[in-house]
């Protein structure tokens, strides 16, 4: 069919669509900000409720950004924040992109190093050495030993006849398809680990197993991780709510409160009080 | 002394401060913004009927402080570990000469820990030497997130840090307790790092390192190193409190912290003014590891007695009535404790 035989309603909205965009929405803002991870706590900050206003004007988008303290890390402020911007920016059809941080110590320097997109270094100056890359890797490697650690303790969770130290032999392909696999998959592949089915779940920052004598202990190691992370989740929106009354119902609540608890399928054998 | 069928508990608050962060002391914005981060712990952590209106929160005084923490608080002894924040506040965050003052209208029931810098050099080690032979101290107070002039923050192994820990040395100040708050030096690394304590223990063994919040919110990284230096111990300020608002949380920091450094390296506080020691210790003495965390064992009356108030009192010297006092446990120096309480393990 050529352009001449085309319906005249379909053609003019194809030309409409091609001078004037879709004009962009507060949904089309918080979706693009549903990528911004808060690091630390490894949850998107709309999750968190860190998204305190989303302000339309034509096509330029102003947001605010609140976190629960003043004297959260400002480096993980920084992340969040600049991360935002980016993604915004990245966005069709967006105008002018303000992206500030609230309430913060340092707000007056992160504000005005997004405002000039000073980069990490031009915003913190002296105190900024190189860049915050490695920091970024730290935590997207406590991620993963985080959602393995989950993973394998479902795991043994629901094969009450398994020993602890059987968790080595678990591949991927072991693991039932379900949202903590599907998060496990994804943080693998964000420190660049192999997401096969043959691949060993229990494994160290690099992808090794571990040596038989130390799985129990690598396993214990990474539950603490993954409580540290949980706990600090729990508290960061409790102080959020506390500091902005009403923040509470922009919060998704974390969905690790969701396990089974151990006895409900295990046997032990505990110690008595004397 | 605490007192619940038929159990004796001494007290060790081993985290007191007296503050005044009343506007008139503030310096700038950031002293509101710090005690306003400080009340919001209080008011988010806090029982309803323990959580104070925010002006008596900025400052009490020392006749509210005996209430608090002896009158109504059971404590036998507490130590005071003052924040200097002196970017943020006049006099200072910590009010050492009404602490040192009650100290001494106080004898056998209060214990000075000052704080240092080492970011003030040659002139600061001369402080210390002074400060030392006045408050007779046995321990210091290292807030490493402390603002000073252009710098945010220091490191436990800056070559001028350990001067000061070899001047510690020298003068018998044997107790460091760090506070690893945000610190900003050097940003591009985790604010909370604590890889500096591992290095300053390895260094200073015959010095104790108490990590205040037991690492919070680090508790995995600080765990790992605490297991492996027997010169570590975690002080439970910050942690406490969650005892009420997140028990479960509560028991499985309690259960990590036993597995992996054990009874002996673990001391109560309050933290006060943050929150006031009567309704925490109330609560852990009543606390139980929930039968369903199978991970862990259940905590015993000698692991609490020794948290509560043995373990601080060993550290200091602090007298403690024969009848109350318990024997270490014979644990490894190093490594995780009763592997056998190892998340299935049991099984």
């Amino acid at each position: 069919m050529g352009t001449t035989t085309m319906p005249a309603a379909v053609a003019a909205t194809l030309h409409w669509e091609a001078v004037t965009p879709e004009p962009l929405t507060e949904g089309d803002v918080l979706r693009a900000l549903d990528s911004v991870i808060d690091p630390e706590l490894d949850e998107p900050i709309t999750d968190l409720g860190f998204v305190r206003s989303v302000t339309l004007t034509g096509a330029s988008v102003e947001v605010h950004l609140r976190l629960p303290t003043s004297f959260c890390a400002p480096n993980f402020a920084y992340l969040m924040a600049s991360d935002a911007k980016d993604v915004l920016t990245a966005l069709r059809n967006v105008g002018v992109v303000t992206v500030e941080l609230d309430d913060h110590h340092d707000s007056d320097i992160i504000n005005s190093g997004l405002a000039a997109d000073a980069g990490y270094k031009g915003t913190f100056l002296h105190e900024a050495e190189s860049d915050l890359d490695e920091l970024r890797a730290t935590f997207q490697r406590k991620a993963h030993t985080a959602a393995m650690e989950r993973s394998l303790t479902a795991f043994l969770r629901a094969r009450p006849e398994l020993a602890e130290t059987a968790v080595a032999n678990v591949v991927l392909g072991d693991l039932p398809d379900d949202s903590a696999k599907a998060a496990l998959l994804k943080r693998r592949a964000t420190i660049g680990l192999s997401t096969v089915d043959s691949a060993s779940v229990l494994v160290d920052d690099s992808g090794s197993p571990y040596p038989a004598a130390s799985v129990a202990l690598a396993l214990r190691r990474a539950r603490s991780t993954r409580i540290s992370i949980d706990g600090n989740a729990h508290f960061c929106r409790g102080l959020l709510a506390t500091r902005y009354p009403g923040s509470e119902v922009d919060q998704l609540p974390r969905t690790e409160e969701n396990f089974l608890p151990l006895s409900s399928v295990i046997r032990t054998h505990r110690r008595k009080i004397a | 002394m605490y007192q619940k069928d038929g159990e004796s508990y001494f007290i060790v608050d081993a985290h007191v401060a007296l503050w005044d962060a009343r506007p008139e002391n503030q310096r700038n914005i950031h002293g509101k913004q710090f005690i306003d981060c400080f009340y919001d712990y209080h008011a988010n952590l806090s029982p309803a009927s323990e959580k104070w209106p925010y002006e008596e929160y900025l400052y009490q005084g020392g006749e509210r402080f005996i209430k608090d923490i002896f009158t109504d608080g059971y404590v036998d002894h507490a130590i005071f570990q003052p924040a200097h924040l002196g970017e943020f506040y006049k006099t200072g965050f910590g009010q050492t000469e009404e602490a040192f003052a009650l100290t001494q209208e106080n004898p056998g029931r209060l214990t000075y820990n000052h704080n240092f810098d080492p970011r003030n050099g040659e002139a600061g080690l001369d402080q210390l030497r002074a400060d030392a032979e006045r408050f007779n101290l046995k321990g210091v107070k290292l807030y490493t997130a402390e603002w000073h002039g252009d710098s945010r923050g220091y490191k436990l192994n800056d070559p001028w840090t350990y001067r000061y820990f070899e001047l510690c040395r020298e003068l018998g100040i044997r107790n460091i307790h760090v506070h690893k708050g945000p610190t900003i030096r050097p940003l591009d690394r985790d604010a909370f790092d604590v890889a500096d304590v591992d290095h300053a223990a390895t260094d200073f063994t015959d010095l104790n390192f108490i990590v205040e919040h037991v690492g919070l919110p680090r508790l995995e990284d600080f765990c790992w190193i605490a297991t492996q230096e027997p010169n570590v111990h975690g002080g439970l300020a910050v942690a406490m409190p969650f005892i009420h608002t997140r028990p479960r949380y509560f028991a499985q920091i309690m259960g990590e912290l036993i597995y992996w450094i054990g009874e002996d390296r673990i001391q109560f506080s309050s933290d006060y003014a943050l929150w006031t020691p009567r309704w925490l210790i109330e609560a852990f003495v009543d606390f139980q590891i929930p039968e369903d965390m199978t991970e862990y064992a259940p905590i015993t009356i000698e692991q609490k007695r020794k948290i509560l108030g043995l373990n601080a009192a060993k550290m200091y010297d602090i007298p403690v009535p024969v009848e109350l006092q318990l024997p270490s446990a014979d644990e490894t120096a190093t490594g995780p404790r009763q592997p056998e309480r190892a998340d299935l393990a049991a099984v």
